[in-house]
């Protein structure tokens, strides 16, 4: 890290150095090795048993397996490409409001979606009091996909007014509160006057990855790579973020506009991943806060890196919530809380520690 | 808003004017009040290129506003800010961070970024939304790092700094986007003795490369080496000129009070705290 730049005290003055690329690729390859095995024994872990070498090889195309490719794939992949809008999200918002312990659903989209989601189960029992609840997710994903993002941009819209634009970044963290505890109020009075529809709601908004097909992978993989290349050119935004707002208007920055941009992106990333999969906890808050220690705190970085580290996150927390109490699994949101929860205390209690 | 000057900026190019006007960041009968509270009133100051001036006065007298009126983060309710011949108002905010620089009071720090990195974000005005950085950029951001003296330990975090490296650093990162002007809000807060003097110097040093700086202070001894000082004082300038003219006993009395007190040491002012006895007359 030092000595790439301490060779010789004349070639100190001649050019400027990158810090760290080595360690930096590094991260990046032991990620990428990571989220690979995770998607291999992913993808054969479940009620049925496929073993690695045969995973690879239905892969590969050499020995088809439809309970690889048709079942077990869009999930392995979807629960990569959500833990990656989630990291990403998570990166983003960090940066703008400069605070390591925002996530994606600071500013109210996941209560946002949940309120829509209840709607969606509520409206189709009024629309037709023969549809159960498990008939609306199974017959209807798309519209209740629908309401969950429709929910999610809304809430974060109605935060933006309440909170008269992006300009402010303490009114909009207060606006958020505030729409998050109304819309949850709402939607605990909608599960109320819907008792028997609770259970199937709750299973969506503890984040639920068993929904996920083909469909959603494809939704899931065009968000993400529209809005990447996007963050990333925002990375710098964000890098004069970090010296604080006023310096950063001073340097030039539309900053306003700017702002309003990384919020509509990362609200299209966390809107997108909860509508296909419900409410995830803690992978959006703890994979960029992880890599920051491990990349540094330049956003060019540290976004792609927090998209990877979210996908590798999900990607394991999934195989756990099947393997642990197989053949059932547990809701993909209880372990990314259990196991998210305690490991963001030890990154609290270390960097106290080394204070 | 009855006293904003007339939208005709003809007089900031008229031929008498001598080509002064266009080397000075000047504040024209600057209004503004915080939620109808007056701040500043009908404030003028002028900060000249190659010269250091240090903006004093007491706490709530409207220094720190006045700084960011002139750095264009607060837009005035009367009067208007000129650079060089131009409103700042009209002047593409691109533009602004390549000629002011400001570093505001204490932070924040992005303690996870490299010195290197805090640095190379000064020459933001310069690179446009992608960023692309060229020789030119590299050289700058060389310069500012060696005149401040950072350049040793570039690859080190900002968590790992002292808060007088800290201020070098910061100081490096408004000189990367080689400003004309520099705004500094009590660049010296936190800062032991050696340190503030250590930082004054290099202040010194840029006025002398042509910098204009304007300094906000609360300590009149540590102006003593800029070229000129101005008093702001329930939103007016109460005095302004050279340090040794403008520090008088009677403007210090009549601004912070009986307790303080100027000496002459080989004809320069130097302030001290007079305390309770003197306070009641002993020394007089």
């Amino acid at each position: 890290m030092i000595n790439a730049e301490r060779r010789t005290p004349n070639a100190e003055h001649q050019r400027l150095s990158p810090r760290s690329y080595a360690s930096r690729a590094l991260v990046f390859l032991g990620l990428l090795v990571l989220l690979g095995l995770a998607l291999v024994l992913g993808v054969g872990q479940g009620a049925v048993y496929v073993s690695p070498g045969e995973v690879v090889r239905a892969l590969m195309g050499t020995q088809p397996n439809p309970i690889v490719t048709d079942l077990r794939l869009p999930r392995a992949l979807g629960a990569g490409l959500v833990g990656a809008a989630l990291g990403l999200a998570g990166a983003a918002f960090q940066g703008l409001f400069r605070n390591p312990l925002a996530d994606p659903y600071l500013m109210g989209s996941a209560s946002g979606a949940a309120f829509g989601v209840t709607l969606a189960v509520s409206l189709a029992g009024t629309l037709s009091a023969s549809y159960s609840t498990s008939q609306v997710f199974a017959a209807l994903p798309g519209y209740v996909t629908l309401f969950a993002f429709a929910g999610a941009v809304l809430a974060v819209a109605v935060t933006l007014v309440l909170s008269g634009g992006a300009s402010r970044t303490h009114d909009l963290i207060l606006a958020g509160v505030v729409v998050g505890a109304v819309l949850t109020g709402l939607t605990t009075y909608l599960m109320l006057k819907d008792a028997d529809r609770i259970r199937a709601v709750m299973a969506y908004t503890l984040g639920n990855l068993s929904f996920l097909g083909w469909e959603g992978v494809r939704a899931m993989a065009l968000y993400l790579l529209l809005s990447l290349p996007f963050l990333w050119i925002l990375g710098r935004t964000l890098n004069a973020l970090s010296l604080g707002e006023e310096t950063a208007r001073t340097l030039g920055l539309p900053l306003s506009r700017l702002k309003l941009l990384v919020i509509g992106l990362a609200t299209l990333l966390t809107a997108a991943s909860v509508a296909y999969a419900g409410i995830i906890g803690f992978v959006g808050l703890v994979a960029p806060h992880a890599l920051r220690r491990l990349v540094g705190g330049d956003y060019r970085v540290l976004l792609p890196a927090s998209a990877l580290g979210g996908a590798v996150l999900l990607s394991l927390a999934d195989l756990l919530a099947r393997v642990l109490t197989r053949p059932a699994e547990l809701p993909v949101g209880v372990v990314t809380t259990l196991l998210g929860g305690p490991f963001f205390l030890y990154l609290l209690w270390r960097a106290r520690r080394n204070v | 808003m009855s006293n904003v000057v007339p939208r005709s900026y003809a007089n900031d190019f008229m031929p008498g004017d001598g080509g002064k006007g266009l080397a000075l960041l000047g504040a024209q009968d600057i209004t503004f009040a915080y939620a109808g509270k007056p701040v500043l009133r009908e404030v003028s100051l002028e900060l000249h290129r190659a010269e250091w001036l240090a903006l004093l006065g007491p706490n709530g007298g409207g220094k720190s506003t006045l700084l960011r009126v002139m750095a264009g983060l607060l837009s005035p309710q009367g009067g208007r800010v000129v650079l060089e011949g131009r409103p700042l108002a009209k002047v593409s905010s691109w533009l602004r961070g390549r000629t002011l620089a400001f570093v505001p009071q204490n932070g924040p720090y992005p303690e996870e970024l490299s010195v290197e990195e805090v640095v190379r974000l000064g020459r933001t005005p310069h690179l446009g939304l992608l960023g692309r950085e060229g020789r030119a950029d590299q050289e700058a951001v060389l310069w500012a790092m060696r005149e401040t003296q950072v350049l040793e330990f570039r690859s080190r975090l900002l968590s790992t700094l002292s808060g007088g490296e800290r201020a070098r650093v910061m100081l490096a990162r408004s000189l990367a986007a080689k400003p004309k002007y520099l705004l500094l809000d009590e660049p010296t807060a936190h800062l032991d003795l050696h340190h503030q003097a250590e930082f004054l110097g290099l202040l010194s040093g840029l006025r002398r490369q042509g910098i204009g700086v304007l300094t906000v202070m609360h300590d009149p001894n540590l102006a003593l080496q800029a070229d000129r000082v101005a008093f702001l004082a329930e939103g007016r300038i109460v005095a302004e000129g050279e340090p040794g003219g403008a520090i008088t006993q009677e403007l210090l009395s009549q601004i912070y009070g009986p307790m303080v007190r100027v000496r002459r040491v080989d004809g320069q002012p130097i302030v001290i705290l007079g305390g309770a006895a003197s306070a009641s007359g002993v020394l007089r």
